[in-house]
């Protein structure tokens, strides 16, 4: 195979890749559990077990 | 918020906390050494007549300090953090964190007394001689033995996107620093050693693996910084999940080609130059996918913006990020390259990331993680965050308006020519005319490195103070 030929071959490949790659994050099916990977960092506290003290109580964060 | 006490594992956060206390000093230290380079630029009389004080060594030992001391130590102690916390386990490998963070030192420690002493490959940001470099391959196979093995061992069925961004940022950094390196020793019993590589192809492998240093441990690395302490300071998840899986698989798959933009106009081959721009250009979407994704995670919670300095530290450093992945794509067009290379506008455009991105990022997860680290709920003093922000603004902004400015000028007056062909100006006389703009640089360095000094004094009334006896503070509200 001509070295242009395949030159051109793989970029479509990766085009390809590309847009089944973007495909696949947007699909409806994955939007739920991508919700809960986002919200996951947020739910894993208290932290460190230093000392467990109540928590913060009336107080905006 | 937290009823829900979930068993918190075991996690190690002795490495966590050395790493981010050697983050702060090595801060201080890279920082310092950038302030004396930029005042020997004003008074050459600085280097005291020796050779271990000249610009030329203490140059390479600034960028050293503040990208693999300062930055990687901050790399390290948050990847650390943020894959225990992720994936709800232990760091693997029991006391091989330990290796990591003293194996580190050593590296950095190396660094400090060789090239002062003259000991450098002459590759820019590569100048370790070849011991030092088996050292540093020695401990990032380490380091990635913890990080890639706690993915290996999580309690989580995800990884979450930051994990992706600092693993890529670890692997890549080895490639790269592996194929840069090789070289051959004149003798085992010596520093010297001469590259495998020659002529072009030397060039063409040093910007790849310059440039990438630049995209994997200065962009990616960061980038896994910001999808997890963006989120959690914010306390809001992330803007787009789904953006954030686009944003990382073609920012690192287009990062790796920008490298020829350091080379237009040489010896390197006119297709490889034109790739290099095309790669660039087309880098900038990624890159402001990804600015656009940290920045929106505050829709919706702005008015934070008005209570909470370290937030906008975060918020700060991605419209720097922006801004400079703004600039970058246009400074590797030809044309523009053709005006602003090897001239002070690229020294500009380096510190709008290093120290509007890079820094900015890191103190504000620094911020972040120090009251959780030794058992407290906040900083010591929300107020000093709050002039910490506005000296590393103002810093960055005079540091940067004021190469821009010396870079354009040098620029114009390195390429006017005379009717009759010959140069307009001599060097002598473009480099009388930026002396100004190097004392405003000057000026925003010192400025910026106080900053630092702040960040050290609230750390250490933080750490100090008795555990849990720092309570929450909104700036404004006494």
């Amino acid at each position: 195979m001509h070295y242009s030929t395949f030159n051109g071959l793989y970029t479509l490949f990766l085009i390809i890749i590309f847009i089944a790659l973007i495909l696949w994050a947007y699909s409806k099916k994955h939007i739920k559990s991508f919700d809960e990977i986002a919200n996951s960092i947020l739910t894993d506290e208290p932290n460190t077990s230093e000392k467990k003290t109540s928590e913060t109580s009336g107080v905006k964060k | 918020m937290t009823s829900i006490t979930m068993p918190q594992p075991d996690y190690n956060m002795k490495v966590v906390r050395q790493f981010t206390l050697t983050t702060i000093l090595w801060g201080i230290v890279g920082m310092s050494v950038g302030v004396i380079i930029a005042a020997q630029l004003i008074w050459p009389v600085l280097n005291f007549n020796t050779p271990w004080f000249t610009y030329s060594r203490l140059r390479p030992l600034h960028t050293n300090a503040v990208i693999f001391a300062f930055g990687v130590s901050a790399l390290m102690a948050t990847s650390f953090y943020v894959v225990q916390r992720t994936c709800q386990t232990r760091l693997f490998g029991g006391s091989l964190a330990s290796v990591v963070f003293w194996g580190w030192q050593l590296v950095i420690i190396s660094t400090v007394i060789s090239l002062p002493l003259g000991y450098t490959t002459s590759k820019e940001y590569a100048e370790l001689e070849w011991p030092i470099d088996i050292l540093i391959t020695f401990v990032w196979v380490c380091y990635a033995i913890v990080f890639f093995g706690t993915l290996a061992i999580r309690k989580t069925s995800h990884i979450y996107v930051a994990n992706w961004f600092f693993g890529a940022f670890i692997l890549t950094v080895a490639v790269l620093h592996v194929v840069n390196s090789l070289a051959i020793p004149v003798s085992l019993t010596g520093m010297k050693s001469y590259s495998i590589y020659a002529g072009a192809v030397d060039a063409m492998v040093q910007w790849w693996y310059g440039h990438n240093a630049v995209g994997f441990l200065l962009t990616a690395g960061f980038l896994g910084m910001m999808y997890y302490f963006v989120p959690k300071q914010a306390n809001r998840p992330v803007y787009s999940y789904r953006l954030s899986i686009i944003h990382f698989w073609s920012l690192i798959a287009v990062y790796i080609w920008a490298g020829p933009h350091h080379l237009h106009y040489t010896a390197l081959p006119d297709w490889a130059q034109s790739l290099g721009m095309v790669m660039s250009l087309i880098l900038f979407a990624p890159s402001w996918g990804g600015m656009i994704n940290g920045i929106m995670t505050l829709s919706g919670a702005w008015h934070k913006l008005r209570t909470d300095p370290i937030l906008r530290f975060l918020v700060v450093s991605l419209s720097f990020y922006g801004m400079s992945t703004f600039e970058g794509p246009m400074m590797a067009i030809k044309t523009v390259n053709a005006l602003s290379h090897y001239t002070d506008w690229t020294i500009g455009h380096v510190h709008s990331g290093a120290l509007g991105w890079v820094t900015m990022i890191t103190i504000g997860a620094i911020y972040h993680l120090i009251p959780k680290l030794f058992g407290q709920k906040a900083m010591y003093s929300v107020a000093l965050i709050n002039l910490h922000f506005w000296l590393a603004t103002i810093g960055t902004v005079l540091y940067i308006v004021a190469m821009w400015t010396s870079g354009v000028m040098q620029g114009l007056m390195w390429r006017a020519v005379n009717a009759d062909g010959t140069l307009t100006y001599t060097f002598v006389e473009s480099l009388e005319k930026s002396y100004p703009f190097y004392t405003i640089r000057l000026g925003g360095g010192l400025i910026f490195l106080s900053g630092m000094f702040i960040l050290a004094y609230n750390t250490y009334k933080t750490i100090y103070a008795e555990k849990g006896s720092i309570q929450y503070q909104e700036l404004g509200s006494k």
